[in-house]
């Protein structure tokens, strides 16, 4: 048997979202239906403990929350409110006890917290709150900013959605692809944020983890969409990397000298079965392109002639200099150092401000032989780097320069 | 729900069209209004007059302050408004999405408090 705060735990990170989403569908009220389900879970704290821990643990606190709901709207609704309450009140009640048995509201609550009036970040912070269940504490830490900032941020987002009429709805099928592809963005930056922090500490897991469950869930809402399926994919084929990554002090380590016998071989099995043969789409593409390096058992097994390939489809659905210096560095692999370096030249005027594209050029500077050049490109991207694993990684490559 | 689409775009740009392409704005206008006024979603909306008869008014320690000109220096000018009923926010943004001055301008959405 679990303990007490393990079943509440566990009922809390898996049913948060779903319970959320009803009750914010019937009231209309983001804060009401959060504090609702928070205070159905105090209450679990409370009795559980002497009870023990019933049977169905989600029923019970579905149950409790639509009745904290309940209180409330006839407590605090007043005036011509009260007509409206007393619909909601009505709905509620005639809810069965089990929560699955009642339509699944996230798809809703998810388009809502990703609507394109809200700022990014609010987004960001709305979707981790409500859909995923994190803690205003545990998104602040995640996103390096004060509790109390966060807290604001979610109260004025939570107040636009209110006060400017953004419904709580599934977009129509006109707008659905637009409005989906928003969707992943927010998913791809939580990942992202997670992934490669742009400062101190490198991998934040978590924040990784909650844009996994987060791409599951939206595969799982809106089947057979290829690019949410791609999404899903990447984030697994990349995720699957992460013991490998750093070393013990937290430095960075490169694909190229990754101990691969730590990757997850679960997640790229699981991320293999997703990818497409015929990608076309960002996150396919992309996906496609971490299941070459996720493939090779060893460095020189990587196909870096179809990783090449697979960013010139890149750069030509949606060009970018950052795509384009991928590339450069897939065709060096392919094609040797100085096929790259023709490449990577004419970026320069883009991404001279980017660390990223001297570490590149530095790189392929060093393969070539060309060390005092390398060790200026070295300069230029430590002067940029903001991750400290970054830079140390930089200060270690420039110190092996003969040079 | 109902919202004020505050139409902001350059006079300057809209000064230097030609003849037919000023007929092709209206006619776009047309259209619109046309469309709005059938589905019962506008209740208002009119073309202002060019920013250099804007007046600006201000009263401070009882005294009127009034100046030439519009209340903000921007390179875009409110040069028109709509007022609609519509459900909701995504209602709204669909008609501002629909104004002819669109597509070189920008359109703010505001929600009118009731």
């Amino acid at each position: 048997m679990p303990t007490v705060a393990e079943a509440v735990d566990r009922a809390y990170r898996d049913d948060t979202g779903r319970a959320v989403a009803t009750l914010i569908r019937v009231t209309h009220d983001f804060d009401l239906a959060e504090e609702a389900w928070q205070e159905a879970c105090e209450q679990a704290l409370r009795t559980w403990p002497q009870r023990g821990v019933p049977r169905d643990p989600t029923a019970w606190l579905f149950t409790a929350a639509r009745n904290r709901a309940i209180d409330r709207l006839r407590r605090e609704r007043v005036g011509r409110e009260k007509t409206a309450a007393a619909m909601q009140i009505a709905e509620l009640e005639a809810m069965g006890d089990d929560m699955h048995e009642i339509p699944d509201d996230r798809l809703r609550l998810l388009f809502t917290c990703c609507h394109p009036s809200l700022a990014l970040d609010a987004r960001v912070a709305l979707t981790l709150r409500t859909v995923a269940g994190l803690t205003t504490r545990e998104i602040a830490r995640a996103f390096l900013v004060p509790e109390p900032t966060l807290g604001q941020r979610l109260t004025r987002a939570k107040r636009k959605i209110r006060d400017a009429g953004i419904p709580y709805v599934v977009p129509p099928r006109e707008a659905l692809p637009d409005r989906l592809d928003g969707v992943r963005a927010v998913v791809y930056l939580v990942f992202n944020e997670g992934y490669e922090a742009t400062e101190g500490e490198l991998i934040r897991t978590d924040l990784c983890a909650e844009a996994i469950r987060l791409a599951r869930l939206l595969d799982h809402l809106i089947p057979d969409e290829p690019e949410s399926r791609g999404l899903l994919a990447l984030l697994l084929l990349q995720h699957a990397r992460r013991a490998a990554r750093t070393d013990d002090a937290g430095d960075l380590i490169t694909l190229e000298d990754q101990d691969r016998s730590r990757w997850d071989h679960e997640l790229i099995d699981e991320g293999l079965a997703l990818v497409e043969e015929s990608a076309s789409g960002t996150y396919q593409l992309q996906a496609a392109i971490a299941a070459c390096h996720d493939r090779a058992p060893r460095p020189e097994d990587t196909d870096w002639a179809q990783i090449a390939s697979l960013y010139d489809e890149l750069q030509r659905v949606r060009p970018s200099p950052v795509v384009a210096l991928n590339r450069a560095v897939a065709v060096a692999m392919a094609d040797g150092p100085d096929a790259g370096l023709r490449l990577l030249d004419p970026l320069a005027d883009d991404l001279d401000q980017y660390h990223h594209f001297h570490a590149a050029r530095a790189d392929l500077l060093r393969r070539a032989g060309r060390e005092p050049e390398a060790a200026d490109a070295y300069d230029r991207a430590l002067a940029l780097v903001g991750n400290d694993a970054e830079r140390r990684y930089l200060e270690r490559r420039r110190a092996a320069l003969t040079t | 729900m109902k919202y004020l689409l505050l139409i902001y775009a350059d006079e300057r740009a809209y000064e230097t069209l030609s003849e037919d392409e000023r007929h092709e704005l209206y006619a776009a206008y047309d259209v619109l209004m046309k469309d709005l006024a059938e589905k019962g979603q506008s209740l208002a909306g009119d073309e202002l007059a060019p920013t250099s008869t804007a007046t600006t008014v201000q009263v401070r320690n009882g005294e009127r302050l009034i100046t030439d000109g519009p209340f903000a220096e921007t390179k875009e000018q409110l040069g028109g408004y709509f007022l609609v009923d519509v459900p909701d926010l995504d209602a709204a943004i669909d008609i501002a999405a629909r104004i002819p001055s669109v597509h070189a301008g920008s359109i703010e959405v505001r929600p009118v408090m009731d």
